[in-house]
């Protein structure tokens, strides 16, 4: 477990982190996701809460966000569930950051069809730029990490920053998006290249009544 | 050889926005034709349904190619206990060289809602919980809103499109693990706990998510009943080959000139997939080495094998491979090959669930070998140990991770074990061993 993430010292989070409460506005939203559950079942809440507590820790923070001892807490408080359940699920899932993270998290694929495509590359230009996996930049603004992949293989390699996809890269356009980001510029979501999402370089080869007009093909049905 | 399979035209395109060139919003998707008097649909009735799935041949499009209406035909008529029964729509899209799902949610959601609806009133099923994989944020928010859009027209909720059917549909994100792919243990996960597979039986149509009666069904099985529905299970069989039926989302990536995704016919070839809509292999057909032809966890297939191969279930068995997913990876005279097979064996080493040991400490073990048989720093007998090891791993797991993270090891060094020994030899500093006198 040498990769494992290192829990901050846990006096410090109870100091920063022991007063955690939801916005009044997450407070609806926590209210809304129990209610997609069964009565009784409000365990099953316990992902989308995780996921919403460690996005108001990132709005606190300026970062993407995580998750303190203390939130998953109040988590389990609200789902009355036992902490060990919450942390568990903390734990086992790779979305939660069980440690504070940077401004923007960057997470490129490296798994085999991202890594065919030049995944190396994209590696190359976040080390260029400073970037070590693992670890968070000093000025607190990157943090980079490799994931397995995250299902966008058509348009590889890709990067997820935050909560944005960044296609069809290479070692030029993933340092521009680098160089964005740190100039608080909005990049371009979705491929760098002339491409309509997933549809072959150049145009469709099928479909091409689609391009232009919500095409009905019923008509054409036999 | 095979059958020869007519091109798909435009008209039997199933996803007619896959690209998103069009807007995925419901007044949109209805000029398409999607939510078009479902109300029909559901007076076709139950039973009726599922039997009409059955005779369209469809297979269950997540990869293991279970026939989808006998599978839904295993779930109660009736609720003798007043449990009620759940389809789940497995959404966590995964594996390494699947991008299809993603498609269908972004940009044609409410083929796969409809397709709820009329899939959870064929099981008789209370309510649909999609369960979208945590990555896929900005689809997460389209398939949200999307429902929210089904609920205002009243398509969804009580008396659903006027059916006197009352029907609810929920989106439920997971947070970042491959293994929430496994049908038990996407219940599990559903159920608020870490993602672990259970022990089958019971199976989930009878004890699945909240100890009820679940169906889980992947996102393209579901969305396309709605159109076989309309168009007439013989439409539907009318593509592909005898047992392969239907059309099919192809993904596909690697050193292809342009990946993409597109709908093509079952059975297509290889080669006319990949000419017709991938403009070639990068540098030309004698610059391909391998295929994964169904996504990670089936064996590579090398060039000259696939060629010809009809891209369906039967045909890639054939080859020792599987059609998967059909998410096809495609691999030049450029890859190295035991670096792209070493890759994935550290994916499932990253992603077992911990549960069983032969998959647990196995998965470490396997990649720290295939490691080692990269850069040639191994003996020889390795080959065969790790062969042997995947042996062991495979069959004695609770779920199917165990065999995934196997299968690609035994189809490398089936068909590229000279590559292995190559490396090892020259690591050594020695010429290969010359059998044959001169």
């Amino acid at each position: 477990m040498a990769d494992a993430v290192h829990i901050p010292d846990e006096a410090e989070t109870r100091a920063r982190w022991g007063a955690f409460a939801w916005t009044a506005e997450n407070a609806e939203q926590a209210k809304k996701v129990i209610a997609r559950y069964p009565a009784g079942r409000q365990q099953s809440a316990v992902m989308p809460l995780l996921d919403l507590a460690q996005r108001q820790v990132g709005a606190e923070t300026q970062t993407q966000g995580w998750l303190p001892v203390p939130v998953m807490e109040y988590i389990a408080d609200q789902l009355e569930m036992p902490y060990m359940r919450v942390y568990e699920v903390a734990t086992f899932y790779t979305m939660y950051n069980l440690a504070p993270v940077g401004r923007y998290h960057v997470q490129v694929c490296g798994t085999t069809p991202c890594m065919l495509r030049g995944s190396d590359d994209v590696f190359s230009a976040c080390k260029n730029k400073g970037l070590v996996k693992g670890g968070t930049t000093p000025d607190g603004l990157f943090t980079l990490t490799e994931v397995e992949c995250l299902g966008a293989c058509a348009n590889a390699p890709m990067v997820q920053i935050n909560d944005d996809n960044f296609e069809d890269l290479t070692y030029d356009s993933m340092s521009a998006i680098l160089d964005d980001l740190a100039a608080g510029k909005q990049p371009k979501i979705g491929p760098q290249i002339d491409r309509q999402t997933s549809c072959p370089e150049g145009g469709p080869t099928t479909l091409k009544d689609m391009v232009n007009e919500n095409h009905d093909y019923r008509g054409e049905w036999a | 050889m095979s059958d020869v399979i007519a091109p798909l035209s435009d008209k039997d395109r199933i996803f007619t926005n896959v690209y998103g060139f069009q807007d995925w919003g419901i007044d949109a998707a209805m000029k398409r034709g999607d939510w078009d008097n479902t109300k029909a649909l559901l007076e076709i009735g139950q039973d009726d349904i599922i039997e009409r799935i059955k005779a369209s041949g469809l297979r269950g499009r997540g990869g293991a190619g279970f026939p989808t209406g006998m599978k839904w035909s295993f779930m109660p008529k009736e609720s003798r206990d007043g449990r009620p029964s759940f389809l789940v729509i497995n959404a966590d899209e995964s594996e390494p060289g699947s991008c299809k799902d993603r498609e269908i949610i972004r940009h044609d959601p409410h083929k796969l809602i409809e397709g709820a609806l009329v899939a959870g009133f064929a099981m008789r099923a209370r309510a649909a919980y999609i369960y979208i994989r945590g990555e896929f944020i900005y689809e997460a928010k389209v398939l949200f809103a999307a429902v929210e859009q089904a609920y205002e027209k009243g398509f969804l909720g009580k008396n659903a499109c006027g059916s006197g059917y009352d029907f609810d549909v929920f989106v439920h994100r997971g947070a970042g693990a491959y293994i929430c792919g496994e049908e038990t243990a996407q219940i599990e996960s559903l159920e608020g706990k870490k993602g672990q597979p259970r022990l089958k039986p019971p199976f989930p149509a009878g004890a699945g998510l909240y100890g009820c009666p679940t169906t889980v069904n992947n996102v393209e099985s579901i969305a396309v009943a709605p159109t076989i529905l309309r168009r007439g299970s013989e439409w539907f069989s009318s593509f592909g080959r005898e047992n392969n039926k239907g059309t099919k989302l192809f993904q596909i990536s690697g050193h292809v000139n342009k990946p993409c995704v597109v709908e093509e016919s079952m059975g297509i070839s290889f080669k006319e997939l990949i000419d017709r809509h991938c403009g070639g292999i990068r540098g030309g057909w004698d610059n391909l080495l391998a295929v994964i032809p169904g996504g990670s966890s089936v064996p590579l297939v090398p060039a000259k094998e696939i060629m010809d191969a009809p891209m369906d279930f039967d045909g890639l068995r054939a080859l020792g491979s599987g059609l998967g997913t059909a998410a096809v990876i495609v691999m030049d005279k450029s890859t190295d090959i035991v670096r792209a097979i070493s890759r994935l064996s550290y994916f499932y080493k990253h992603e077992s669930c911990g549960q069983c040991t032969p998959c647990r400490e196995g998965t470490g073990w396997m990649w720290r070998v295939m490691e080692r048989l990269r850069t040639g720093d191994a003996d020889q007998s390795e080959i065969d140990m790790l062969f042997q090891v995947t042996k062991q791993v495979e069959g004695h797991t609770i779920c199917a991770l165990g065999d995934a993270a196997a299968w690609p090891i035994q189809g490398l060094i089936r068909h590229f074990r000279p590559e292995i020994e190559r490396r090892i030899n020259e690591n050594k500093g020695s010429a290969p061993v010359m059998e044959a006198a001169e």
